[in-house]
């Protein structure tokens, strides 16, 4: 601990590479992404249909409600099937998702063990369809797609819910990913600001390490005591080529790509966000600006994903 | 980027020396006040001419003050309609004379000044001659010899004396003398001009003049005779019915002389009636229109040349650009979070209504009511759109039962409720109900208290005198502001609260 630390907090924060909000806007969600390319990535039906097209494997699609009426059509709809996630399709910050991990007789029942009647669950798509969960309120589709079965490697430091690993993508190079565990308290949801943890990776060997948890860095899975640091995550590899790859998908150039790992199908993506938040980096204790500004500096940028994740960890290791 | 930057720091400095340079000149060139300066007392005088035309051109003559003594007449207008206008000087009065070769019917004429009280100019009279001795009848002579006789013996100069004179002749019980000077006297003027005809026996130099009472809300009055005599120093002003001496409070002289105030060839049953009217300026807006007659150029830009009410929606206007950047810096600078984006202020508003605390009371009852309904109406799982259209019925529901209930305890506060913005009330429940839920208690009450504080330094900020007053007068600082905005949109620091949210990182180093 440095005292002057605390004198010129910001400059300190600058030196250390440290990307602030205003700065992410300004600087790169403002200037590399357009915006007319925004509702491929905020409609989770067109990324899903774009990555399909593209090759790109994703959880698959149930069904789709778009309209009130096909509520009452709910029960024969999810006859097939006994896990299933319900998500919105213009969602953000995972708000909105109920994810059913069984049934019982004429019920479900949801991640925390809650049993849920059909009408509830056919209230919440209302809901959803109304718009509750959108950007401004708009009128929203409700997703019903494949629950993934996440790798048992994850299974003792995530509470619930399905961890997944952020990858933040900058013109198509992979700058810095997290592992996101859920816990009690995020109530099985991997976003960070519901309380979910964030645990840093190395970009070399896939392997995790420390974490940070609400605003705490962190060693421990604080809901079962499990360590979280130096795990491997299995199909590094594959993950890193996956996120470098929804570049060319949506035409944006500073996304966060989540990706979730399936034990039988393998890293599967999730979604894309056009605006990523900032506690990436609290993970990683690193500051995303260092390798930002270089990968700026690059005039020409591979075209095979490959060699951009080649180019990523030889950033990666430089800063 | 750097381009870009250049490019909103070239901008904004343009922007901002723009609007320095025209406060610059409006403060010292045409002495706009920079602080806001007390109320004036304007007085709106309105003289209506009407007459009815006969066939032929017809002329009007309207006597008019040439200055008026103790105000500053700052705005003065006629409406002439078709008729021809010229305006003539003579010693004392104006003439304003309007003509039309084919009038048909009723005619109407306006003549309007404004008045606002200045300094009494003490300028110095001519010097007057002397009256002639006037030729009284026969019966009459006797009369006023005997009364000036008995007056002159009981006074010591002409103040007392016309004083004395004037006692006499208004006496109750009059003598015999006095109530045969006093008769076939009915007018006013009459009376005006028979006083004067008798000093004029004791050749005192004496003078009619005719006041105007301004008084607030005065429709069809008319002009009052005055009596003035010269002292060989200056003139003195008698109240011909009473002997009191000066002219009564707030009243101004229209002309002098007893010539008819109308005069109308081709016309009859003309008359003139004057309205009055009183408004509370501000010395800005009266110094406004003072600067306008320095450079007009510049005061046609000026918010005080709108219509009053106007000027009061304005007032509020000009105000919301220094909401909107203390949401800028709260938001990007220190990184507060509060419900919606503007809300606040439209919330900051709402409690020029209400004043502060009570605003915030409100605010508080309703919020916490709301809330509790909305609670139960999701238990009834509505679908969106109803849910929302229900809370909004409800907030109302809640804020008439609040008005009633205050006012039946004697509180008149509750009843300024009327103009919360209840559509934002609504959405605010609805918002903080979904916050709840997803985030806990905790966040929820974080973001209203976050709301709730970012709205109140709003209210204060837009409710500040001073910068009420600066940004009515000079509109011109709305370029200042937005220049200030562009540079605050291309600030890529840290917020406030990064400092904080990263502080682990700045702990351990």
């Amino acid at each position: 601990m440095v005292w002057t630390n605390f004198l010129h907090p910001a400059r300190h924060l600058r030196s250390l590479g440290l990307l602030g909000m205003n700065q992410r806007n300004g600087d790169y969600v403002l200037r590399y992404n357009q915006r007319r390319f925004y509702p491929l990535v905020d409609d989770k039906l067109r990324t899903k249909k774009l990555a399909l097209s593209a090759g790109i494997a994703v959880p698959e699609l149930y069904a789709v409600i778009e309209a009130e009426y096909q509520i009452a059509n709910l029960p024969k709809l999810l006859e097939p099937y006994d896990e299933f996630v319900i998500k919105p399709a213009h969602g953000s910050g995972g708000e909105g998702i109920m994810i059913v991990k069984g049934r019982r007789k004429d019920s479900y029942q949801k991640l925390n063990g809650m049993l849920l009647s059909h009408e509830e669950v056919g209230h919440h798509i209302s809901n959803i369809l109304s718009g509750m969960y959108s950007l401004g309120g708009q009128p929203d589709a409700a997703l019903i797609e494949y629950r993934v079965d996440f790798d048992p490697v994850f299974e003792h430091v995530s509470y619930q819910g399905v961890p997944d690993i952020r990858t933040i993508v900058f013109r198509g190079v992979p700058v810095m990913s997290m592992l996101r565990l859920p816990t009690r308290q995020s109530d099985g949801k991997a976003n960070l600001h519901q309380g979910a943890i964030g645990v840093g990776i190395n970009f070399a060997n896939g392997h995790t390490t420390g974490g940070v948890w609400r605003d705490d860095l962190i060693e421990i899975h604080p809901d079962s005591g499990y360590s979280i640091y130096d795990l491997a995550i299995p199909g590094w590899e594959d993950i890193l080529l996956l996120s470098a790859s929804c570049q060319e998908l949506v035409s944006l150039g500073y996304i966060g790509v989540d990706i979730v790992l399936d034990s039988k199908l393998g890293p599967l993506m999730l979604e894309i966000n056009a605006r990523p938040g900032l506690s990436i980096q609290l993970a990683n204790r690193k500051g995303l600006l260092p390798r930002l500004e270089r990968i700026e500096k690059i005039k020409t940028i591979p075209t095979s994903p490959a060699e951009r994740v080649a180019l990523a960890k030889e950033i990666y290791l430089q800063c | 980027m750097n381009l870009k930057n250049l490019h909103v720091n070239l901008l904004a400095l343009i922007l901002i020396v723009l609007s320095g340079v025209i406060c610059f000149y409006k403060v010292t060139e045409l002495k706009l006040p920079l602080m806001p300066v007390e109320e004036a007392d304007l007085w709106t005088v309105e003289a209506k001419v009407t007459y009815k035309a006969s066939a032929g051109p017809s002329k009007v003559d309207l006597l008019l003050p040439k200055r008026v003594p103790g105000f500053i007449i700052l705005d003065e207008n006629f409406v002439s309609g078709r008729f021809g206008l010229t305006l003539e000087n003579n010693t004392h009065n104006r003439i304003a004379q309007w003509a039309v070769r084919r009038p048909q019917g009723e005619q109407t004429l306006y003549y309007r000044m404004q008045l606002i009280p200045g300094e009494k100019e003490n300028f110095k009279d001519k010097k007057v001659a002397y009256p002639e001795q006037e030729e009284y009848p026969e019966i009459m002579q006797t009369a006023v010899t005997a009364l000036l006789e008995e007056v002159r013996s009981k006074s010591a100069d002409i103040k007392t004396f016309t004083h004395e004179l004037l006692l006499r002749l208004n006496a109750p019980t009059p003598n015999e003398n006095v109530k045969l000077l006093r008769k076939d006297v009915v007018t006013p003027e009459a009376w005006v001009q028979r006083v004067i005809s008798i000093l004029h026996g004791a050749r005192i130099p004496t003078r009619q003049v005719n006041l105007l009472m301004l008084v607030d809300g005065a429709r069809h009055s008319k002009l009052v005779p005055w009596l003035q005599v010269h002292n060989g120093e200056q003139w003195l002003a008698f109240n011909p019915k009473t002997a009191e001496s000066g002219f009564p409070d707030n009243s101004i002289i229209w002309y002098y002389g007893h010539k008819p105030l109308l005069e109308v060839e081709g016309g009859k049953a003309s008359k003139v009636e004057f309205s009055v009217y009183k408004q509370s300026q501000g010395m800005a807006a009266v110094m406004q229109q003072r600067a306008g007659k320095i450079n007009a150029g510049v005061m046609e830009f000026s918010l005080f040349n709108l219509p009053v009410q106007t000027q009061n929606v304005y007032r509020v206007l000009v105000m919301v650009p220094l909401g909107a950047l203390l949401i800028v810096v709260l938001r990007n600078l220190v990184g507060f979070k509060t419900f919606g984006t503007f809300m606040p202020i439209l919330i900051g508003m709402a409690f020029r209504e209400t004043e502060l605390l009570w605003g915030l009371f409100l605010f508080g009852v309703l919020i916490a009511f709301g809330l509790m309904i909305r609670f139960y109406l999701e238990y009834l799982r509505l679908l969106l759109v109803p849910r929302l259209a229900a809370v909004l019925i409800i907030v109302i529901i809640l804020m008439t039962l609040l008005s009633l209930l205050t006012h039946k305890l004697g509180i008149d506060r509750g009843l300024s409720v009327a103009l919360f913005p209840m559509v934002i009330i609504a959405m605010t429940i609805e918002r903080m109900s979904l916050v709840w839920e997803e985030h806990g208690a905790a966040e929820a009450l974080q973001q209203c208290a976050g709301s709730l504080l970012v709205a109140s330094i709003s209210f204060l900020i837009m409710t500040n005198a001073l910068l009420e007053h600066l940004m009515f007068v000079f509109p011109e600082l709305l370029f200042m502001l937005l220049a200030f905005t562009l540079l605050l949109g291309r600030y890529t620091g840290y917020r406030l609260t990064e400092l904080w949210r990263f502080r682990s990182v700045i702990i351990k180093g």
